[in-house]
């Protein structure tokens, strides 16, 4: 890679890439993303490696490891380019059919095509899935198009190109307006406008500013960030850049969580190959302009997503909030003023400036502009990363994108918004999901985490649940989110443990209240609506876990009678050897029993069970 | 103290107060934990107090005062592994390695912790041990699982 002297260089170069580069060249792409890798990505691409080399493939195939295709719920996938035929489930044992039948013979194997659940349909290209056809992709356009690690490969997509209509054709001031006009609003949950947010740090008359990637992607559930940082990191690098340059920042930072390992990997090989070929460090482009980047690892704090905790982070310092105002937009990383946007933020920005502004806010809703990524997890058939307009309603997501719940189990309810977020119930499918809409039915947008839940989940446990998290995760600095959550806390483990009384919710309540008007930041503030969305849709759920001592999804184990059902039980003694207590026995081969005394109603036994014989009530 | 060592990581930085992070970070990962003798150098060395390294020490998750075992078993904990069934697994591995969450079984072998999210919920629930992921593991898959690490 040349290191790019100037702009007429890096046409010239990229003209060159195109030229050389056959579109009909078959090319094999393995999703390593972060729902495939755990299925064995790398064991299917060493296969594919090991069988081109021996038909003879190599050259003439191109063979990639990229980021995610999306559908992570049928991975390992394989894409086929440029026919696009997309493989599902790929086992390092099918990779010799697939180079035999596909690569070689030019067919398709028919068994490893994606599978309607319903109608058992085979589609044969990426375009004819339901899951793919109802997206919009801006930002995950190119995770299975690359190698996340060549940057020739952004290149030829056009990667760069903002900067030259960014440094030579348009002031930094013509940057923040067209970032404004685009309507863009921070993707990490907030939903700021971005280009208000620029404009308040480029009016502050302080000489060093700062950039911040945000990529502490805690909040559980979500993995867009993770995604986007593993697949496509040039995107970023590309709009901090641009960000920089409409500031006035000579340094920025991305702040990445250590459990992304391999986020941190592709950028830091990203940044080292944009700061070889020019696009970062001195006069980049000959623009006069300067600009570098370096990667800032978490630690391991929930509460390092929040802008101020993470420039304390930075800084070296433990991750306690700060009171705001001042935003970091006047006075951020040691006190200077700083941009934070969200990694998915930033890969909005090379595309608003290519396209312009209008084409941007042309796709959306009236308030909320473009599209929003979303990780659509938990009771669904196709788990997987969307990217849908701003505006599609939820039931879209759910069911059309998402093929729906399965077992033919019924919806409950779809939490969104991570720990600050609410569980939205099936009276709001049909709500068009944009930044304000969420928060009109206690939820908030937040970066994206979207986890449907059926009727096998407590919406008590799952409350509990974050509440538990946030208690972990509350730094402790002021007493209404520290002492509020402890006490929340208390009340869950009451109600799920049988000792729940009427005054609880009430007292919830206040807490609550407390809460949301005193704690310093988002974590205590945003904290409440886990309780609150919960207490309102589904109060019924509660009243039975304190009325009845009963939890209907059947999760609260503590409320629950384990019984081994003397018909079903085969005597494998599997549960026997789990139970920690020792309360399971009975005769070899014959039906056992539990001891109800000595049960400490773990579950374990129900869990190891192959013969459904252990029931639970 | 091996001084060559803990050069080795002091060298790469400019050795002012905002380094005090990234320093800590490499040496987690080199030892395994937080030595005392080489915490104590740092402090030194960065011009922080003692008292702030501690603070941080015990803030961040990733670091450790003591030294964990030679193999980290990590379960997932997110939203998704909570409501497909992570708990369970942290229950079983309590009990099949001895530990609590956040120690060491007595054989040296495997720390056990959990962790927010690890970010590949669509294979639910996820465990990790080292740096190998484990996707959609069942109570009746751990010990098969630990048996590969078993020495």
């Amino acid at each position: 890679m040349p290191k790019f002297e100037s702009l007429d260089h890096l046409n010239e170069y990229r003209r060159q890439l195109r030229a050389r580069r056959d579109p009909a060249q078959p090319q094999v792409l393995v999703c390593a993303g972060p729902g495939c890798l755990p299925l064995g990505s790398e064991e299917v691409a060493a296969a594919f490696r090991a069988q081109m080399e021996e038909r003879g493939l190599n050259g003439k195939v191109a063979l990639k490891t990229s980021g995610c295709h999306g559908l992570c719920a049928r991975g390992v996938r394989v894409l086929i380019r440029p026919q696009e035929i997309a493989y599902q489930k790929v086992t390092p044992g099918d990779v010799p059919e697939i180079v035999e039948t596909t690569l070689v013979g030019g067919g398709v194997v028919e068994r490893l095509l994606h599978e309607e659940p319903e109608t058992h349909a085979r589609c044969q290209h990426k375009t004819e899935i339901p899951f793919y056809r109802g997206q919009q992709s801006l930002v995950l356009r190119k995770l299975d198009v690359i190698d996340p690690e060549s940057l020739d490969d952004y290149l030829a997509l056009g990667g760069y190109r903002s900067l030259r209509k960014v440094f030579f054709e348009m002031t930094p001031d013509e940057v923040i307006d067209a970032v404004e006009r685009s309507g863009l609003r921070g993707r990490g949950g907030g939903g700021f406008p971005t280009g208000r947010k620029w404009r308040i740090c480029r009016d502050t008359e302080e000489p060093v500013k700062f950039v911040i990637c945000n990529g502490d992607e805690g909040d559980p559930g979500a993995f867009m960030d993770r995604a986007v940082m593993e697949g496509d990191p040039h995107a970023v690098i590309e709009g901090m850049i641009i960000g920089a340059y409409a500031i006035g920042a000579r340094r920025g930072y991305i702040y990445v969580r250590h459990e992304y390992p391999l986020a941190v990997k592709r950028l830091t090989l990203a940044i080292q190959q944009a700061r070889e070929a020019g696009f970062l460090g001195k006069n980049i482009l000959r623009s006069g302009f300067d600009f570098d980047i370096q990667i800032s690892q978490g630690s391991g704090a929930f509460v390092c997503g929040e802008e101020t905790a993470l420039i304390a982070s930075i800084e070296g310092h433990i991750g306690e909030p700060m009171p705001r105002p001042p935003y970091p937009a006047i006075s951020g990383l040691f006190g200077q003023p700083t941009i934070i946007n969200n990694v998915e933020t930033w890969a909005n920005v090379p595309e608003i400036i290519n396209m312009g502004p209008e084409w941007f806010a042309a796709i959306g809703t009236e308030g909320s502009k473009g599209t929003k990524v979303f990780s659509l997890v938990g009771a669904i058939h196709h788990s997987g990363l969307v990217e849908v307009p701003m505006g599609t309603t939820l039931r879209q997501i759910v069911f059309d994108l998402g093929g729906g719940i399965p077992g033919g189990r019924a919806f409950k309810a779809v939490q969104t918004g991570g720990p600050s977020g609410g569980c939205i119930p099936a009276q709001f499918l049909d709500l068009p999901v944009d930044y304000d809409s969420l928060q009109q039915v206690g939820s908030i947008m937040g970066s994206g985490g979207l986890i449907v839940m059926d009727e096998t989940s407590c919406m008590v446990d799952v409350a509990r649940y974050f509440i538990g998290f946030l208690y972990e995760e509350s730094c402790g600095k002021c007493t209404p989110c520290r002492e509020g959550l402890k006490q929340l806390k208390k009340i869950y483990e009451d109600i799920t443990h049988g000792r729940g009384e009427e005054h609880h919710l009430t007292l919830m309540e206040d807490l609550c209240a407390a809460m949301a008007s005193a704690s310093i930041c988002g974590l205590g503030q945003s904290a409440v609506n886990p309780v609150l969305s919960t207490l309102k849709f589904f109060r019924h759920e509660y009243e039975a876990h304190i009325r009845d001592k009963k939890c209907p999804a059947l999760v609260c184990r503590p409320l629950l009678t384990y019984t081994i059902d003397p018909e079903a039980c085969t005597g494998c003694l599997a549960c026997v050897r789990e139970c920690p207590v020792g309360a399971i026995s009975g005769v070899k081969k014959e039906a056992q029993e539990i001891d109800q005394e000595l049960c400490i109603k773990c579950g374990l036994c129900y869990e190891v069970c192959q013969f459904d014989a252990v029931r639970r009530e | 103290m091996d001084a060559a060592r803990l050069e080795g990581i002091l060298s790469r930085y400019e050795g002012e107060p905002y380094d005090l992070i990234p320093v800590l970070q490499e040496i987690q990962d080199n030892y395994g934990y937080l030595p005392k003798d080489e915490v104590k150098e740092v402090a030194r060395r960065l011009k922080v107090p003692l008292t702030q390294i501690y603070s941080v020490a015990t803030f961040y998750k990733m670091f450790s005062l003591v030294p964990k075992g030679r193999h980290q078993v990590k379960v997932c904990l997110g939203t998704t592994c909570h409501l497909k069934g992570g708990p369970r697994l942290v229950d079983s591995l309590c009990s099949r390695l001895g530990v609590e969450v956040g120690y060491t079984s007595k054989d040296g072998q495997f720390s056990l912790e959990t962790v927010g999210c690890l970010g590949s919920c669509a294979q639910a629930p996820v465990m990790m041990v080292d740096d190998k992921y484990y996707a959609r593991v069942t109570v009746d898959k751990v010990p098969k699982i630990l048996k590969l690490y078993q020495s």
